[in-house]
């Protein structure tokens, strides 16, 4: 029987269509009226603004320091705290791979997480505050004359960063680490290599995809930071932040058009960092981390 | 820099143990390897030989007893300073470098000229037949080729020891018999010491100098291939090695010999130890034969064809199941007598 006179039903299940597909429904409804719709309404409302042409809200952005230089400044907080986690993220995860009792320590990592960033961010505000246990530790065993400005600045933004990415990019990390087979450093150490040399040639090259991939995700989270750049920082100044410019123009000017185009322009630098990323991945090796049957 | 070279006499383990928690994987073994012969360490599933191999490796540290390379003390050396070569069961090529730089890590780990590293790799790759796949990664070969890699990564550093984890078990059929030919025809022609751990008697029959019986985390027997086949020092043992008839019996010596009593059957038996009354006799199918007037009363269950000869198994007239080879052809049904020769019943106390 050729495939012309098959049954529409056959031909449709030789294309993998078949009723589970009708499953896959609810989920694209969801992301049509969730994502891709309030995406373009954006899209375009970023280019209908209150007046100037099609482009004033870009132009108005690029022009004016004050709104153009949160890119840098965001990045200045995102990158470092991406690098950081992720840096961090790697030996811990490697020791803790092999731990027997890795439940605990996993459930402990992740609860920051589980707080969300305010809880994080109030706690933090207490614990560094002038007047908090850090501050009258150091200040008790004369470890510093003056209180220790952590908070209402650059480092109180990247402390919180730091508490409530790492579990996020330990957890992919682990992930990623207990993915290649133990066998393969076993077989790196019989033949003679120590276990720096063992990390750089055999487990780093086998991580690198998933370090992109963790770094990727790493950046969004940090890039779009918000409530800790306004309750932890200065967000008038070193950690004003593109997002803060952004609600601003929202909620304080009440120019949606403007708020729009900065959002697309944050989706702009996540997108091309993204990319960056990925592309580099593709030059070291993309394959599985094991090799089995061939 | 390895701290062994090729220039040894001998591996000596020592009454080595290891424990797992209360759990005794490896209880006693002591074992020498001379250089250049090929051990095989043989057992079932879970008996400990792989513990024991991964002890030899350093990738385990041994929890009783020592490991001696001729006068210098090895299970305090890890397995970076050892020199052994290894072969996984799941080969563990490195999946990100091709077939080339797999087999030259261990040159580059001793910090060998870029020269003396090609040309030694390009000496492995042609003695395991694979110049042609040099730079190709391993996901992109075969499992006998992955197989040939692994070997060669192996080899190239000239280990004074090479070590081997059930290394054909992830090929099919026709592949092992293949590898089991290469295996044997690398270590004759290197002349590298092996071991090599198996759970098929038939591998490690067809390929080792010597073999080791592992039970339960214990030596059984130590042997050639011909002592352990024919000689069996224990039933378990026995069975391991093709036995597959094992008939609880009667033992009693008489002036003609040692007479064994099966059921209602009576036949004559060797006394594998001090034996007399109740005992195991042991019988491989292959000895065991129809003939007109042979002393035990079956009748044929099942037989099937394996082109020289049937293979079938029949039920005594007490239950007891027979499994037997015969030349000519029988059928599921039918009465049938059994003899087996006098040395190739070997009877066992209990």
């Amino acid at each position: 029987m050729s495939i012309a006179t098959m049954s529409l039903r056959r031909r449709m299940r030789e294309r993998g269509l078949d009723a589970v597909t009708l499953l896959v429904i609810p989920g694209v409804v969801f992301v049509l009226a969730l994502f891709i719709y309030p995406f373009l309404y954006g899209l375009v409302l970023s280019f209908t603004p209150k007046e100037g042409g099609w482009l004033a809200n870009y132009q108005k952005f690029f022009s004016d320091s004050f709104l153009y230089d949160t890119i840098y400044l965001t990045l200045q907080i995102a990158v470092p705290v991406t690098l950081l986690n992720t840096v961090l993220s790697v030996p811990v995860a490697l020791r803790v791979r092999l731990l027997k009792r890795q439940r605990l320590l996993t459930t402990i990592l992740v609860i920051p997480i589980t707080l969300g960033t305010v809880m994080v961010a109030e706690g933090l505000l207490t614990y560094l505050g002038p007047r908090g246990w850090l501050n009258r530790f150091l200040l008790e065993f004369g470890l510093t004359d003056s209180p220790v400005r952590l908070i209402h600045n650059y480092w109180g933004v990247m402390l919180s960063l730091v508490i409530t990415g790492f579990p996020f990019t330990f957890l992919l990390t682990l992930s990623y680490i207990t993915g290649i087979d133990p066998a393969l450093e076993q077989a790196g150490a019989m033949l003679g290599a120590r276990a720096r040399q063992r990390f750089f040639r055999i487990l780093l090259p086998l991580l690198a995809p998933g370090l992109a991939i963790t770094l990727a995700l790493a950046f969004v989270q940090a890039f779009t930071v918000f409530p800790s750049a306004v309750l932890l920082g200065a967000p008038a100044g070193p950690t004003r932040v593109i997002s803060i410019v952004a609600y601003q123009a929202a909620f304080e000017q009440y120019d949606y058009s403007l708020a729009s185009a900065i959002a697309m322009l944050m989706a702009g630098v996540q997108v091309i960092i993204i990319v960056a990323l990925l592309g580099a991945r593709t030059l070291v090796f993309r394959g599985p981390a094991s090799t089995g049957k061939g | 820099m390895p701290i062994t070279s090729r220039d040894f006499r001998e591996l000596r383990l020592d009454r080595i143990g290891r424990d797992f928690g209360q759990v005794h994987a490896l209880r006693d073994v002591s074992l020498t390897v001379g250089r250049g012969e090929f051990v095989a360490l043989l057992g079932p599933s879970g008996c400990g030989k792989s513990t024991a191999l991964n002890c030899i490796a350093g990738l385990l540290q041994v929890t009783d007893g020592a490991i001696w390379l001729d006068e210098r003390r090895l299970d305090e050396v890890g397995p970076e300073d050892r020199g052994f070569g290894m072969v996984f069961q799941n080969y563990a090529l490195f999946p990100h470098m091709t077939v080339r730089r797999n087999v030259g890590f261990g040159l580059v780990t001793q910090g060998r000229p870029k020269a003396e590293i090609a040309r030694r790799v390009e000496q492995a790759l042609a003695l395991v037949r694979l110049e042609t796949q040099a730079d190709k990664l391993p996901g992109q070969l075969s499992g006998g080729q992955q197989q040939r890699v692994a070997i060669a990564r192996a080899i190239v550093v000239e280990p004074p020891l090479v070590l081997m984890d059930e290394p054909l078990s992830n090929l099919d059929a026709k592949l092992r018999l293949e590898m089991r030919a290469e295996i044997r025809r690398i270590h004759t022609m290197l002349g590298c010491s092996t071991i090599y751990v198996t759970h098929d008697q038939e591998e490690a029959l067809s390929l080792a100098d010597r073999i080791l019986v592992m039970i339960d985390g214990q030596t059984r027997q130590i042997g050639t291939p011909e002592e352990l086949y024919s000689r069996p020092a224990h039933p378990d043992v026995a069975e391991f090695m093709g036995y597959r008839n094992l008939f609880r019996c009667r033992a009693e010596t008489t002036a003609d010999g040692l007479a064994v009593t099966i059921g209602a059957a009576r036949l004559w038996g060797t006394a594998m130890d001090a034996v007399g009354g109740a005992a195991v006799a042991a019988i491989r199918p292959d000895d065991l034969r129809p003939t007109g007037d042979g002393p035990i009363d079956a009748t044929v269950e099942i037989a099937e064809y394996h082109g020289r000869d049937f293979y079938a198994v029949a039920r005594g007239g007490d239950g007891t199941e027979l499994y037997f080879r015969s030349p000519m052809r029988v059928n599921p049904g039918e009465p049938v007598r059994l003899a087996a020769p006098r040395d190739r019943v070997l009877v066992y106390a209990i």
